[in-house]
């Protein structure tokens, strides 16, 4: 018996296919394109997904159609799978620091990265189901009524993700968004996409329902206006600090009144890198009145 | 069997109920001068642009007074004012001194409700009854309830610090002028805002008289800046470079207009914009009271109102009777002449909004709607609409899906909860809904699944200063009145 | 005669919500009513009394002093109307029927063992039969409060069927006594039991239970009254009873009636004010707004 080998008499290792997310599904990009990523020291890495907009448009509705359930879900079963998400990334630790290795990370940094992200999907796991009561109110008003506010998802949410801190800037937009009960299109560090791709993985295998999350990989330049002014998206998030660009998506937005939320001047590394305030950004406001009657004891007539 | 009785053979008679002796409200315990200038830093002042227009009453089409049009000059000097005034004075001062001047617009307004409800009246063709009752006594109360704010933002907001945005400028619709200037106002000033304030060209009237009062009541110059003119004034507020926020209440258009102008400032928003909500009774609903909503949800201010319950949905085991009381209450709806205290419905506020509406009555009629408008009498002067009940509606016809901003109504019928559901969400709108049924848990799961800001079940068009109000989708963004309508004045520390 | 034979079914719950029916009823207060409205208003309200006296303490001296005020209510006033009945016990009724023979006032007489309604079915029936014997016009029964807060509905309604057969030509007003019943369900539920058995008034209340009448509590029976006469052409009169003492709030009643069932009803045929203080409170009004002047009671005459 002989083995076919290589030529330097090692076992061929299986190179991974860097696909897009949408609706729990891993899929090429429809329009069959795709770009190399490099690090800095001009390595290939990974052929990549070019995403495009219909690739888009299928994941906003793939969007759509989870928002229904995943928002009225119990609020303590979204943070079991939070919690869930975090156990997965734990578990698969080591290929993302190697990934972030790949991407010009030093080992030290890539550590405390995927330990940060790890913390920070305990952190919104926790959130879940106590922000709620944080930013209720219960409105005295002044006639025989029961009158409360509360807080409730905004939609479809399209979000482009921090070009630096390629997973945490990832993370820390996504676990708000999800933690109030939206569903979201994220599109990846163009420069650094692999844990993005890797962690649609995570999030496959978290008991996250397929449509809540979607990862795609692409240009911000060629993607950004279809974020903006998308009728079915409720709002967008954009986290860098290109004026042009933010301009363009606050008057695209205009087309439907979306919510436009620029987390340019956020450290995503720090404590202020996370609040309940994240998760407040995306949620509307509403609220309820009833009556309420009022017998018993004696009642004066007229 | 025992036969039925034929709805179409017995008709109640109404006619006598609007034949009340007339009892109009008193012009003269309001004082309107002859012409009005911009309130700037404290003082009235002839605008820069030395152009005046004129306010008319839409009740009689009479004119009431004259009022400075601001330019860009004008709006400059204002946010100067605003600027200079926030800087010096206001952002210092202690929170409970801020407090005790807004306390202080409030007992002012009180102190002269009569004459505020009876111009509000006059300028805007509202009935007096709802100025009186309504408008004035809850823009007061606005300003009561955001003065004892002043000194507890701390505790508004968990783990965080709060700052004043810096100069506000604010444009307000000629729906409900004074409240909307006090929805405004109020917040803006508690969380240590100074603000250049613009009216609607209609209705300019109170948020001047108004600006008597703050002057009356010594707040510091240029802390509030009311400035009059029309759409290019408002253009300016929004463009201007020093102003720090834009909160603006009016059409979902012009919030389109306002957000695309900012784009590329620091400005932040709030838009309060338009609406078409649903009004959904069940067949176990209390039918009589959900009557009563319905005709105070879409006739309340002539049907001038964003949140109004424009589209009417009634479950079909339920229909014939829920219309047919629709018709017997529309019967007892006095319209007329908007200073008598028994007028249900008043006038028009312009021509213009007239003729909208009288447009949307032919499209409504064209597109094979069946009309029912009740048969009182209509003043011979004025800009006056009879009340306007459609039925034999789809959701495909316009007057179902786009805002009229009048008093008439789309009925159209449903069979399941489901269906009903999808149909009141299917808009772009999303400002408010209604639901009417006895069962609780019904109530609970239509409350939570309708997509808008406000939803009033078993009842229809509440307001409250403790009770934060405004839109999902295209009805804009930001909260007014209640602890949450705090954000929309302050950065969080 | 429109056949009543379709009844619903007095199991299901009707919806009435509290708040709600409040404020509708408040709108009618905020009705400016003025000059020649109010001069109608309070004529006609003074036309509408069923000027009562219902204690134990009645005599026959009483009972005419009363049937006098009846009829000549403020002779300094000309062209006043009469009211509409004197309202008494059984045992006087004879004796009013003579005091107000050819006046016009019609003579009403409680019956049922009122005002508990605590008695068995045939003295009730014996009860009304000697009212209307002895010349009653009409007839106030008080329904079974407990048997219709026990839910039984049949007793209720057969019993106030038994005592329409009793009441002959006499016209029969029901008592819900509302006071008892606390909440507005059961008082549309109630009025609709009455009609559907063969009321042809339904009233508030007896006077001696507070609360008695109020204007949501009326309006919850004067909108049973519409979707019944909707349902089957039969017309249906109304009267509140008690606690109406001021000629303000009986033009808002007024207001009210007219709006909620039209004009139609505007008559004494179709409304009544059970009240004993209201005559005088009218009769002040009408005084002041003729000579302009505030009025003292003690020039009104107490029967």
């Amino acid at each position: 018996m002989t083995t076919v080998t290589n030529k330097n008499n090692k076992r061929l290792e299986i190179l991974k296919t860097y696909k897009i997310y949408i609706d729990g599904q891993f899929v090429r990009t429809e329009s069959g394109r795709y770009y190399i990523a490099t690090n800095s020291k001009k390595e290939n890495l990974a052929n990549v997904c070019l995403g495009s907009r219909k690739d888009f448009r299928d994941a906003v509705v793939a969007a759509r159609n989870a928002f229904g359930s995943w928002s009225t879900r119990a609020a303590f079963n979204r943070a079991q799978i939070l919690y869930r998400i975090a156990e997965m990334l734990e578990g698969r630790k080591a290929q993302f620091i190697d990934e972030l290795i790949k991407q010009d990370s030093t080992k030290t940094q890539a550590e405390k990265e995927v330990n940060l992200c790890i913390d920070r999907l305990i952190y919104y796991s926790g959130w879940c189901d106590k922000f709620q009561q944080l930013f209720s109110s219960v409105n005295p008003v002044a006639s025989p009524h029961f009158n409360f506010s509360v807080p409730e998802p905004m939609g479809v949410i399209a979000a482009i993700a921090p070009q630096n801190n390629s997973l945490l800037g990832l993370v820390s937009v996504i676990a708000p968004i999800i933690a109030g009960g939206n569903s979201c299109i994220v599109l990846a560090s163009a420069t650094m996409p692999l844990c993005a791709v890797t962690f649609a993985e995570v999030l496959n295998s978290s008991d996250l329902p397929g449509g809540v999350v979607n990862i795609l990989t692409g240009k911000v330049a060629e993607l950004v206006s279809y974020f903006s002014d998308h009728m079915d998206v409720n709002a967008t998030v954009y986290c860098e600090a290109d004026f042009a660009t933010q301009k363009m998506i606050k008057e695209k937005s205009a087309l439907n009144i979306k919510r436009v939320l620029l987390y340019n001047k956020i450290k995503w590394t720090d404590a202020s890198g996370q609040s309940p305030y994240f998760i407040m950004d995306l949620q509307e406001i509403k609220t309820t009145w009833h009556p309420i009657e009022n017998i018993g004891g004696a009642k004066a007539g007229y | 069997m025992a036969k039925l009785v034929k709805n179409n053979t017995i008709k109640l008679k109404f006619d006598s109920v609007k034949n009340f002796a007339p009892a109009p409200e008193s012009k003269k315990a309001a004082k309107i001068d002859p012409q009005y200038d911009l309130f700037i830093n404290g003082k009235f002042e002839r605008p820069m642009s030395k152009k005046y227009f004129s306010t008319i009453n839409p009740a009689t089409e009479e004119k009431l007074s004259m009022i400075a049009e601001a330019n860009t000059a004008d709006v400059n000097k204002a946010v100067k004012a605003a600027r200079t005034a926030y800087d010096k004075t206001w952002k210092k001062m202690p929170t409970a001194e801020r407090a005790k001047y807004i306390y202080r617009i409030a007992r002012m307004i009180q102190e002269r409700a009569r004459e505020f409800a009876i111009i509000e009246t006059l300028d805007g063709g509202k009935p007096i009854r709802e100025s009186r009752d309504f408008d004035v006594p809850t823009a007061a109360n606005h300003f009561f309830y955001y003065a004892g704010w002043a000194d507890k933002l701390e505790y508004a907001f968990p783990n965080r610090k709060t700052t004043p945005l810096g100069v506000a400028g604010q444009i307000i619709p000629w729906n409900f002028p004074l409240l909307m200037a006090a929805w405004k106002i109020a917040p803006a000033l508690a969380c240590g805002n100074t603000v250049v304030l613009k009216p609607a060209e209609n209705t300019s009237l109170t948020a001047l008289k108004l600006a008597e009062i703050i002057q009356e009541a010594d707040v510091p110059p240029g802390v509030v800046n009311i400035i009059t003119g029309a759409g290019v004034t408002g253009a300016a507020i929004v463009n201007h470079a020093d102003i720090n926020k834009i909160a603006f209440t009016g059409s979902t258009d012009v919030g389109k207009i306002i957000q695309r102008a900012i784009a590329g400032t620091n400005k932040k928003a709030t838009l309060e914009l338009g609406g078409k909500a649903a009004n959904i009774i069940f067949e176990d609903a209390p039918l009589d009271q959900a009557v009563e909503g319905v005709i105070n949800g879409i006739f309340f201010n002539q049907g001038h109102v964003c949140c109004a319950g424009s589209r009417l949905y009634v479950q079909e085991s339920v229909f014939n009777e829920v219309v047919r009381k629709l018709k017997d209450r529309l019967e007892t709806l006095i319209v007329g002449d908007p200073m008598d205290k028994n007028t249900d419905i008043g006038a028009i506020n312009s021509k213009a909004q007239l003729d909208i509406i009288n447009k949307y009555i032919k499209i409504g009629l064209q597109e094979g709607a069946e009309m029912y408008q009740s048969s009182c009498a209509m003043p011979k002067k004025g800009f006056y609409c009879r009340p306007t009940l459609f039925t034999n509606v789809a959701q495909s016809n316009r007057i179902a899906q786009e805002e009229i901003f009048g008093p008439v109504l789309a009925i159209q019928s449903f069979r399941t909860d489901d269906e009903v559901i999808e149909k009141a969400n299917n808009t772009a709108y999303g400002l408010s809904a209604g639901v009417w049924s006895d069962k609780g848990s019904k109530i609970f799961n239509l409350t939570s699944k309708l997509r808008a800001g406000v939803i009033w079940a078993n009842t229809f068009n509440k307001f409250d200063p403790t009770s934060p109000f405004g839109g999902y989708k295209e009805s804009g963004y930001g909260r007014e009145g209640g602890l949450h309508g705090l954000s929309a004045y302050i950065n969080l520390v | 005669m429109i056949s009543t034979k379709i009844i619903p079914d007095f199991l299901l719950p009707p919806h009435i919500d509290q708040v709600g029916i409040e404020e509708r009823s408040s709108r009618f207060t905020k009705r400016s009513i003025k000059n020649e409205t109010k001069l109608n208003g309070l004529m006609l309200a003074l036309n509408m009394i069923d000027l009562t006296t219902l204690e134990g303490k009645d005599t026959d001296g009483k009972v005419k002093q009363l049937c006098y005020k009846a009829i000549h209510l403020h002779d300094v006033y000309p062209g006043l109307p009469t009211v509409a009945a004197i309202c008494v016990y059984p045992s006087m009724v004879k004796i009013a029927k003579k005091a107000l023979e050819g006046s016009g006032v019609k003579v009403a007489s409680v019956a049922t063992a009122f005002p508990s309604g605590q008695a068995t079915r045939d003295i009730k029936i014996r009860d009304t039969k000697y009212a209307v014997q002895h010349g009653a016009d009409e007839v106030d029964m008080v329904i079974s409060r407990g048997k219709f807060l026990q839910g039984e509905y049949n007793y209720v309604f057969d019993e106030i069927a038994a005592i329409k057969e009793a009441c002959g030509k006499a016209r029969l007003k029901v008592i819900l006594e509302t006071g008892e019943l606390v909440t507005y369900d059961k008082v549309r539920k109630a009025s609709d039991i009455a009609m559907y058995a063969g009321a042809d008034f339904i009233k508030t209340s007896t006077g001696k239970i507070s609360p008695a009448a109020t204007m949501p509590i009326t309006l919850v029976m004067l909108e049973a009254i519409r979707d019944f006469y909707y349902k089957t052409g039969k017309k249906i009169a109304m009267k509140p009873a008690g606690g109406i003492g001021k000629s303000k709030l009986a033009l808002h009643y007024l207001v009210m009636l007219n709006e909620t069932l039209g004009e139609d009803w505007m008559s004494n045929e179709w409304f009544r004010f059970g009240a004993s203080s209201l005559a005088n409170d009218i009769l002040m009004q009408l005084m002041k707004q003729k000579t302009g002047i505030y009025q003292n009671a003690n020039y009104f005459s107490i029967d």
